[in-house]
């Protein structure tokens, strides 16, 4: 087995022996979303203003649940000091690592998106523009995701700092990604916000798996 | 082979250690002794190149081990932690370990390796209903199925019976005479029969 498909394989495998971890940031998603209509108002015409804001707002904090325990774990039972003495190379696996998180807890988001989007009474573009935008997004948010959640490895009171590291660098995202869905609504194409999420997502491609190696690397010093 | 030179180490404001120098051959291991807090594990770390070096020079082969792919692939460190996933096998861990560490390996020399380390029939079994000895087992099982030069063992025997530390004694031995060497430290004397067993004492 490539080292890489190992790392993946074994990531999915944990999450499959742990559902109920796997399972709290979708259900975090799903009740986020609802509860923002019981507390502002039913009325439809709020409900499509509100919608792209609130479901990208509750995808980015669902996304950050599970971040704390992107490599915690692996570094608790010593398995990153054996990614790190491995002849594979190190922002490989980081980057194996993201993708096996990003299809657990990003993935599952996308595809409720759609549903919780029909709460809102988006139509069938808005909910395709919501869906791609969202399918470039939270990628993203991963891989920004990862390199906090590697600089904050071992920090006492870890979490909390991630959030405060995190949440700032996750704006951008937030602004392209929500603002494609109200561009869409109000008629101008959604095209130039999700190029630019797009490439805001090839750069974090490169450069996240980097950043990640390296911050990792101190950590275990 | 691997040498060490004039290397020093550092934490914070504390030097630990300082001018740490010595070889080895093939066949060769050296029982690295010392008391408590005197940098026995920040050395093993620095040698497997876990740690920076700030000073001193570490070579594999007459090449720096920073960076050194080849080294990296002939070199196994197990320290303190057993790197064994509570959720997963005996033989899903090693399996995986295996191949993360970017070698192959069929199945039955993975039930091969935990049978000779008296797991047999536990290979199956979630590593959290293992007691302490038999994960140390296991973790130690890697050491037959990756094909290393280098062993960099941090005390290797804790928890284990003295049969198992029988078996590790064994391992030990046929690796050196295989031409191996081993780099470790450990409080209890390990059962190595082999004339080229060196002490190295970290003031």
């Amino acid at each position: 087995m490539n080292p890489y498909i190992a790392v993946i394989h074994r990531d999915l495998l944990l999450a499959l022996r742990r559902k109920n971890e796997a399972m709290t940031s979708v259900i975090f998603f799903v009740v986020v979303a609802a509860l923002f209509p019981l507390g502002i108002s039913p009325e439809m015409s709020t409900l499509r203003l509100i919608a792209p804001g609130v479901l990208w707002i509750g995808a980015l904090l669902a996304s950050m649940l599970s971040l704390g325990r992107l490599f915690a774990g692996d570094h608790q039972d010593g398995t990153l000091e054996q990614m790190v003495l491995s002849s594979a190379s190190l922002p490989g696996l980081v980057g194996a690592k993201i993708l096996a998180h990003w299809l657990m807890s990003g993935l599952p988001l996308v595809l409720m998106a759609p549903i919780l989007a029909l709460q809102f009474d988006l139509n069938a573009q808005d909910i395709e523009v919501l869906t791609t935008s969202l399918l470039l997004g939270t990628p993203l948010l991963s891989l920004i995701g990862a390199v906090g959640a590697a600089l904050t490895l071992g920090v006492r009171g870890a979490d909390v700092l991630l959030s405060l590291l995190v949440l700032p660098l996750y704006v951008p995202a937030l602004v392209f990604g929500a603002g494609a869905v109200q561009a869409q609504a109000a008629g101008l194409g959604a095209s130039a916000h999700l190029s630019l999420l797009a490439a805001m997502l090839l750069v974090a491609v490169v450069f996240g798996p980097w950043a990640c190696a390296a911050a990792l690397r101190i950590a275990l010093e | 082979m691997l040498s060490v030179t004039d290397l020093s180490c550092t934490r914070g404001d504390r030097h630990l250690y300082a001018g740490v120098a010595f070889q080895l051959s093939a066949g060769a291991c050296l029982h690295l002794q010392g008391d408590n807090g005197v940098g026995k594990t920040s050395l093993l770390r620095q040698v497997s190149g876990l740690s920076s070096i700030s000073n001193g020079l570490i070579a594999w082969n007459g090449q720096s081990i920073v960076n050194n792919e080849s080294f990296r692939s002939q070199c196994i460190y197990l320290g303190h932690h057993l790197a064994m996933k509570d959720d997963l096998s005996a033989m899903e861990n090693l399996q995986m370990d295996v191949a993360i560490s970017g070698q192959m390996v069929h199945s039955d020399q993975v039930v091969t390796a935990l049978q000779r380390l008296g797991l047999k029939g536990r290979e199956h079994l979630p590593v959290r209903v293992l007691s302490q000895g038999q994960k140390r087992r296991a973790s130690l099982a890697r050491l037959l199925i990756r094909q290393a030069t280098l062993w960099i063992l941090d005390e290797p025997v804790v928890a284990l019976d003295v049969a198992a530390q029988a078996v590790v004694g064994r391992l030990l031995t046929a690796h050196l005479d295989d031409g191996g060497m081993v780099l470790f430290t450990s409080h209890q004397p390990l059962p190595i029969d082999s004339a080229s067993i060196a002490t190295y004492r970290l003031q």
